[in-house]
């Protein structure tokens, strides 16, 4: 186990730095951040144009990418990080707070999602080609066509802009974590302004898992061993809990570790359509400026958190399924 | 007839399938009896409700099917029993091995964890005794250093290991009923007779009655007391393994003998035809279809099984055909 | 999706099971199991209803795209609720939203459709040949994808979108980031990993079986292999991807637009993403017909292609019990 471990981990490093540089290299020539630069000082003088470069790396031609890749890498891992191009701020703080937003909501999506997800994948499962299990299962296919940013412009339609029209003020916020101009921490209001974004958010996750649980529960439901199970004469009640629920949720531990891109893509959208201060909002903002130096350690923390869970997946399987060879 | 007193008997047991093409009737009206440390063959091929017979007394069908008639462990009737009560008879008195042991054992626990399972369902004991009891289950089945056997997981065994694991799980709380369904289906031929030969050794030594579910002959042949041949969830056939070797009266276990490759056998003969739909079984006798010998009485009525010499038969034509043999040889 | 009839006939025991069916060509029980499931029947009906309306587009759109429903010198003809001019509606400067919409849903079915089918013949050929072949091309094929889906759709799609513009000369080629064509082009360089993958894992699978180590026995070449044997034992598969990735697109191409990314179809065209872009606009002023309908247009042909491709699922999927009687 501790081998196959270490030498996934051996592996990770590798390919998050491939990763990062080809990223460094697409953003490099798709927001070209000289330009942006140029566009935002215009009256900057030759000397200081040549210092922007060096402190940020912007070399030309081929070998001037893999430099500056490494000049960039340096100063990530120093803590030198480069300042915006726009406002000219310091990248952390932003990218600190939008991140603990993030997480929040995520976090909560993730959490009411998968639990109810699931629910409903095994209370389906339960009873194949019932109208309940065709009902969640048309439930979870409608929820998966549906894009969040519609899901999400259809609830404030209702419960903000038309709520206020019938009862005079609107149910729930429809942006931000607090009303405009509040400060310091108020969690009720900040439940409130949860509400919608998680909803949508957990739309998609609930439908994705509720098909995932009923299919891996399905299949184990229809196997030899569930038979063997019974005919020990151990109640139903443990045959489902230990035998069944117990070897259904395996693949999807799996699965979910590797979907984690996917909860992230819909919580990037999510917060894009609620103005919500999070990582999503945060790059959307930042790719619509073109503004590199506040893109990239972005990418770095997606991407190893992309590459991190899907560690924790390969981990997790070989922990919980003894098929599986670990060396 | 069964040698000492019967533990399990059924009467006129009947399966059928509710489906939305119609009634399927797998078992339609199966009469067997099963001695104290008895072992009875049950021979047929796929599709003739040997398997669904069983898989029904033990109540482990799915909801769709429809039992009827009357199984009964030392008196007690199962068909119709409350789900509680079949799950103290279940592993407890009547156990249960399977074709493929692979997917048969759950691939997640422990070996030691199932049959720990198996005896603290019925018995209250601690956790380490039972375990302690399941090394010794290992052992009696003939798995070397069960104790550390125990701690792994079923892909770690062979084909053969798996099913001595089955087989120790199943006596773990000594049953007076074991049956097994197709035990050796899946493995290696040498590895069938070692099987076997736990079989019998458990039949001898705990005196434990076997039913043994299987479509080979050959397995039969050399294990078993008694055998009932099944054709379309129907039996067409009963008695002495010798007798029936040796003058069997119905022409579907003449079929069944003469498709066995056999030393010294010239070439096989398959049997015509395939099973009825049992949907819709055909009157008479089921096997009238495919039979070299069918006569139109034989469509007539369905036939039940008759004392014919020392065994029982449900041919209507066996004394006729007897001699027709005996002259033809 | 399984249907109750299904369900009761996989829970019978193999005993029993065989002998409830009859044999029937592949083809025509395919066609059965796909007329048994009542989601996919409904929803080709639905979208045949919609690709007749958007072919016979000029014809059935009442206004131009860009034309008011009558000319501001006339009246205020904005923000018009739905009434016999305007069976949907106008937008915020007069436009007939049912008009539009069906403009709106050519270009995204366009879009849908072009960038599917390429995408599938990339991934057929990509993913028949990895399979095949193995070795390093598969191994790095593989890894390539796996990042790839592994990474939040729409953020590599912004970023590939933005390295594609980045380039200069290859705007010659596919355009600007605004064009269709552009867009076509993001989503085919998306679209083909998803088909790869499964065509892979299909060539793996039959290529185990017993009837093509015969083929190969026999002397086949690879060409032939993929060609007679492969491709056509994997039709049910590369259909159900191939609707799967008409949703992509479709769903992408309002995605970007609804972001602000998206392409920009040109005079007396637009697209549904752009039309639900203004529905997020629309949506301080309140008036629901403009978020609504495109927002139901955009979900009922999403609904619809994937119910079809999971009817097709289901059709094609030999492991499921056949559609005897």
């Amino acid at each position: 186990m501790a081998r196959f471990i270490i030498r996934r981990l051996l592996w990770a490093a590798p390919t998050l730095l491939i990763v990062t540089f080809l990223v460094y290299v697409a953003l490099r020539i798709g927001t070209n951040p000289l330009a942006s630069y140029l566009r935002i000082n215009q009256r900057a003088s030759e000397a200081k144009i040549q210092q922007y470069i060096e402190i940020n790396g912007l070399y030309d031609g081929p070998g001037g990418y893999v430099r500056g890749y490494f000049k960039w890498l340096g100063g990530f891992f120093t803590g030198d990080w480069p300042r915006t191009i726009k406002g000219n701020r310091e990248v952390w703080p932003n990218l600190q707070d939008a991140m603990a937003n993030s997480l929040r909501l995520g976090g909560v999506a993730s959490l009411v999602g998968i639990t109810i997800g699931l629910s409903i994948g095994v209370f389906a499962a339960l009873r194949p080609g019932s109208l309940r299990d065709t009902t969640v299962n048309t439930g979870a296919f409608f929820g998966l066509s549906i894009p969040p940013y519609v899901s999400a412009v259809l609830f404030q339609l209702i419960f903000a802009v038309y709520w206020a029209q019938w009862y005079g003020k609107p149910l729930l916020p429809t942006s931000g974590v607090y009303p405009t101009g509040h400060r310091g921490f108020d969690l009720g209001l900040m439940i409130k302004h949860m509400v919608l974004p998680v909803a949508v958010v957990a739309i998609q996750v609930i439908a994705t898992y509720a098909r995932y649980m009923r299919a891996s529960l399905l299949e184990v439901l229809n196997s030899d061993y569930m038979r063997t199970a019974r005919s020990k004469g151990i109640s139903e009640r443990r045959v489902l809990v230990r035998h069944a629920l117990r070897n259904a949720l395996i693949p999807v531990v799996t699965v979910a570790a590797i979907d984690v891109g996917a909860i992230l893509g819909g919580l990037i959208i999510t917060e894009g359509v609620f103005s919500y201060p999070g990582m999503g909002e945060y790059f959307l903002q930042a790719y619509t400026e073109g503004d590199f130096p506040a893109l990239m350690p972005w990418m770095v923390i997606i991407v190893s958190a992309v590459i991190l869970f899907n560690l924790l997946a390969d981990m997790s399987y070989a922990f919980l399924d003894p098929r599986i060879r670990l060396d | 007839m069964p040698v000492g007193s019967t533990v399990l008997s059924l009467r006129d047991f009947r399966v059928s399938f509710d489906t939305v093409n119609g009634d399927v009737q797998a078992v339609r009206g199966i009469d067997l009896d099963v001695g104290d440390g008895e072992m009875v063959g049950v021979v047929g091929e796929s599709g003739s409700g040997k398997s669904v017979t069983f898989l029904g007394l033990m109540g482990l069908l799915p909801k769709s099917a429809r039992i009827s008639g009357s199984a009964t462990i030392g008196g007690a009737e199962l068909v119709g029993a409350s789900d509680k009560f079949m799950r103290t008879i279940r592993g407890k008195r009547i156990a249960m091995i399977f074709q493929d042991p692979l997917s048969a054992l759950n691939p997640v626990q422990k070996i030691g964890v199932q049959i720990v399972e198996m005896i603290r369902s019925h018995e209250d004991t601690t956790k380490a005794a039972a375990h302690r009891k399941a090394v010794e289950l290992l052992d009696v089945v003939g798995i070397p250093q069960p104790d550390q056997r125990s701690m792994q997981y079923p892909h770690e065994f062979s084909g053969g290991m798996r099913q001595r694991v089955m087989i120790a799980m199943a006596i773990a709380n000594e049953p007076e009923v074991l049956i097994a369904d197709e035990p050796t289906t899946a493995l290696d031929v040498t590895v069938q007779a070692q099987i076997l030969e736990v079989m019998q050794r458990i039949q001898h030594e705990l005196r434990t009655a076997i039913v043994l579910i299987t479509h080979d002959l050959g397995v039969v042949a050399r294990v078993v007391d008694r055998v009932q041949v099944m054709y379309a969830g129907r039996a067409v056939e009963r008695g002495d393994v010798e007798t029936l070797f040796r003058e069997c009266s119905h022409p579907y276990t003449r079929g069944l003998l003469e498709s066995l490759p056999a030393l010294g056998r010239q070439r096989l003969v398959p049997i015509p035809g395939s099973p009825p739909n049992m949907l819709r079984p055909p009157p008479g006798c089921a096997f009238a279809p495919r039979c070299a010998h069918a006569r139109p009485e034989c469509t007539m009525a369905i036939p039940d099984l008759r004392p014919f010499g020392s065994g029982e038969t449900a041919c209507i034509r066996a004394e006729e055909l007897y001699q027709e043999v005996a002259v033809g040889v | 999706m399984l249907l109750p009839e299904e369900a009761v006939l996989e829970e019978l025991p193999d005993d029993a099971q065989g002998l409830a069916t009859t044999s029937m060509s592949p083809r025509k029980m395919a066609y059965k199991r796909y007329l048994r499931h009542k989601g996919a029947v409904v929803c080709t009906v639905v979208l045949a209803v919609l690709v007749v309306i958007v072919l016979f587009a000029p014809l059935t759109m009442r206004y131009e795209v860009n034309e008011a429903v009558f000319p501001i010198s006339e009246g205020p003809n904005q923000y018009l609720s739905p009434r016999r001019i305007a069976w949907l509606g106008t937008d915020d400067i007069g436009r007939d939203v049912y008009s539009r919409l069906i403009a709106g849903l050519r270009v995204s079915l366009v879009i849908g459709l072009a960038a599917a089918i390429c995408s599938t013949i990339i991934g057929v050929t990509v993913g028949s040949v990895a399979g095949l072949r193995g070795g390093l091309f598969d191994d790095v094929m593989m890894r390539v994808t796996d990042i790839f889906l592994a990474f939040p759709f729409l953020v590599a799609l912004l970023v590939v979108r933005a390295f594609l513009g980045g380039i200069g000369w290859l705007e010659s080629i596919i355009g600007k980031p605004t064009s269709i064509r552009f867009v076509i082009v993001l989503f085919v360089l998306f679209g083909w990993m998803g088909v790869a993958r499964l065509v892979r894992g299909q060539v793996l699978s039959l290529k185990e079986r017993e009837f093509i180590e015969a083929t190969r026995a026999l002397g086949a070449t690879n060409r032939r292999i993929i060609f007679r044997h492969l491709l056509p034992n994997s039709v049910g598969p590369i259909l159900v991807a191939l609707t799967t990735s008409v949703v992509a697109a479709v769903v992408g191409e309002a995605t970007l637009s609804f972001f602000g990314f998206g392409p920009q179809p040109g005079a007396g065209q637009t697209s549904l993403g752009n039309l639900v872009r203004e529905a997020d606009l629309a949506l301080v002023t309140g008036n629901w017909w403009l978020a609504v309908f495109p927002c139901v247009l955009l979900i009922i042909t999403a609904i619809c292609i994937n119910f079809i491709g999971d009817g097709l699922r289901d059709a094609t999927d030999p492991k499921l019990p056949g559609g005897a009687n």
